[in-house]
């Protein structure tokens, strides 16, 4: 099928996108790679009145890594992390994450910051964020301000972004060396949405877990950080029991979502044997047999 | 771009020519290229960025032609299946997936020869997982890909057909 008609403009500073959501009103969209917005137009499931473009924005793309971050502009490309952008823990880990983010002419199109302000709960890059507290920076009639990750999401395809901001910036912290980073995803076929998502970072020192994250997606409505599951592990030396329990405690936090593609106790399964290997894959990254 | 309502006026750089043409906002890239520029080597598929059939080069890079609109890509280099051939002659991977018959029915061919051209004009290694990961980046429901698999390898190594 094709769009609906719409009145297509160009925004040539972040500014001038925030003014363009003024001028439209609430049925415009920003239109940044157009991956899952442009599919949806094309179902006419997505009926905006506007498509406001923000590739014309200049210098948006950058990604640039300082001592503490990754600084990744509002229209950086999934692309972009197939390489590494930084040297530590996270070096290796962007681009596995990346590769699994549909095929590669989607992900030279689609952006890091549209994922987010779409908050598909399959979506990696809204887990990954979630993993590491990163901070999304909004650009909006009043100026700009910073948002914590933990509290971006609201619901699924539900951010904390007002109807007249846009994401100009996002900034993923650093893990210092010491932290080891765990993937996994399960999907029907490569390049499929996940039925869930988990990743796993342990910092783990003379093999002991000194700290644990362990943050789940495309589970619930949004991903969230398994507070129990790290708290297991704490204090331990990485062994398959305490991974176990570990997965048992971060299923037992999930409030599943109910789809044609798995029911929520699939999904509460998935995430018990998920959790396990990637902490397994961590721990194995620290050099460690388990 | 000049635009009255929602139709807009805009040049299209296309295989190295400069179409002129008038579209709705709301034309995809590969309407244009089939309706407007009479170029219908590009085939639409699913709409939806998941089959690939309508894969082209824009600015170097393989995209969907059918997520991406018209007036998004002026002033951008667009190639399409009509550009590979230099005067009849095929261009070494349409010489390939003939050789290695690397089609079938051939309806994704035009967005496999697309993504395989991006592939091999790279000319960076390319390892047998990530020639694989690429290439199922587009559906094939006739040859089981491993032809079209020997047949982009072959040009990766340089083999002369």
């Amino acid at each position: 099928m094709k769009p609906v008609p719409f009145k297509y403009t160009q925004a040539s500073t972040w500014k001038d996108a925030v003014s363009l959501l003024g001028e439209y009103g609430e049925d415009a969209k920003l239109l940044a790679g157009g991956q899952t917005l442009v599919p949806a137009m094309n179902f006419r499931l997505a009926r905006p009145n506007a498509l406001i473009d923000l590739n014309t924005i200049s210098n948006s793309a950058y990604t640039k890594t300082t001592d503490t971050h990754i600084c990744i502009g509002g229209l950086a490309r999934h692309i972009q992390f197939d390489v590494p952008l930084t040297d530590g823990p996270l070096r290796e880990f962007l681009p596995r994450v990346s590769r699994h983010i549909a095929h590669v002419p989607i992900r030279m199109r689609g952006t890091f910051a549209g994922s987010l302000a779409h908050a598909d709960p399959a979506s990696e890059w809204c887990a990954l964020i979630v993993s590491l507290d990163g901070t999304i920076v909004a650009e909006g009639s009043f100026g700009e301000r910073e948002i914590e990750a933990k509290e971006f999401f609201v619901s699924a395809l539900t951010t904390s972004l007002t109807n007249n901001e846009v994401i100009r910036e996002v900034r993923l912290p650093l893990l210092d060396e010491g932290w080891f980073c765990g993937f996994q995803e399960f999907s029907r076929r490569a390049g499929d949405f996940a039925l869930a998502i988990v990743i796993a970072h342990l910092k783990i020192n003379q093999g002991v877990i000194e700290a644990a994250r362990i943050c789940i997606g495309g589970v619930g409505v949004v991903p969230f950080r398994a507070a129990s599951a790290e708290s297991e592990l704490v204090g331990h030396s990485p062994n398959s029991g305490i991974f176990t329990r570990a997965g048992e405690a971060a299923s037992i936090l999930a409030d599943p979502i109910e789809d044609p593609h798995a029911t929520g106790s699939y999904r509460c399964d998935l995430v018990k044997t998920l959790v396990p290997r990637a902490l397994s894959e961590a721990s194995t990254l620290a050099g460690l047999k388990i | 771009m000049i635009m009255s309502g929602n139709r807009h006026n805009i040049k299209l750089n296309i295989n190295g020519t400069v179409h002129d043409v008038e579209v709705d906002a709301r034309r995809t890239l590969v309407d244009t290229l089939r309706d407007k520029c009479g170029l219908t080597g590009t085939h639409i598929g699913c709409e939806h960025g998941v089959c690939g059939a309508c894969t082209v080069l824009v600015d170097g890079v393989p995209v969907r032609s059918c997520l991406m609109f018209a007036v998004q890509a002026e002033d951008k280099k667009i190639r399409t299946v009509e550009g590979l051939a230099d005067e009849g002659r095929f261009s070494l991977i349409q010489q390939a997936f003939h050789d290695y018959h690397a089609l079938q029915c051939g309806f994704c061919t035009p967005g496999m020869l697309m993504l395989a051209t991006w592939l091999v004009e790279r000319e960076a290694a390319v390892a047998d997982e990530e020639l694989r990961e690429v290439i199922a980046s587009n559906l094939c429901r006739c040859t089981g890909y491993q032809n079209i698999l020997r047949a982009v390898r072959a040009v990766l190594d340089g083999e002369n057909p």
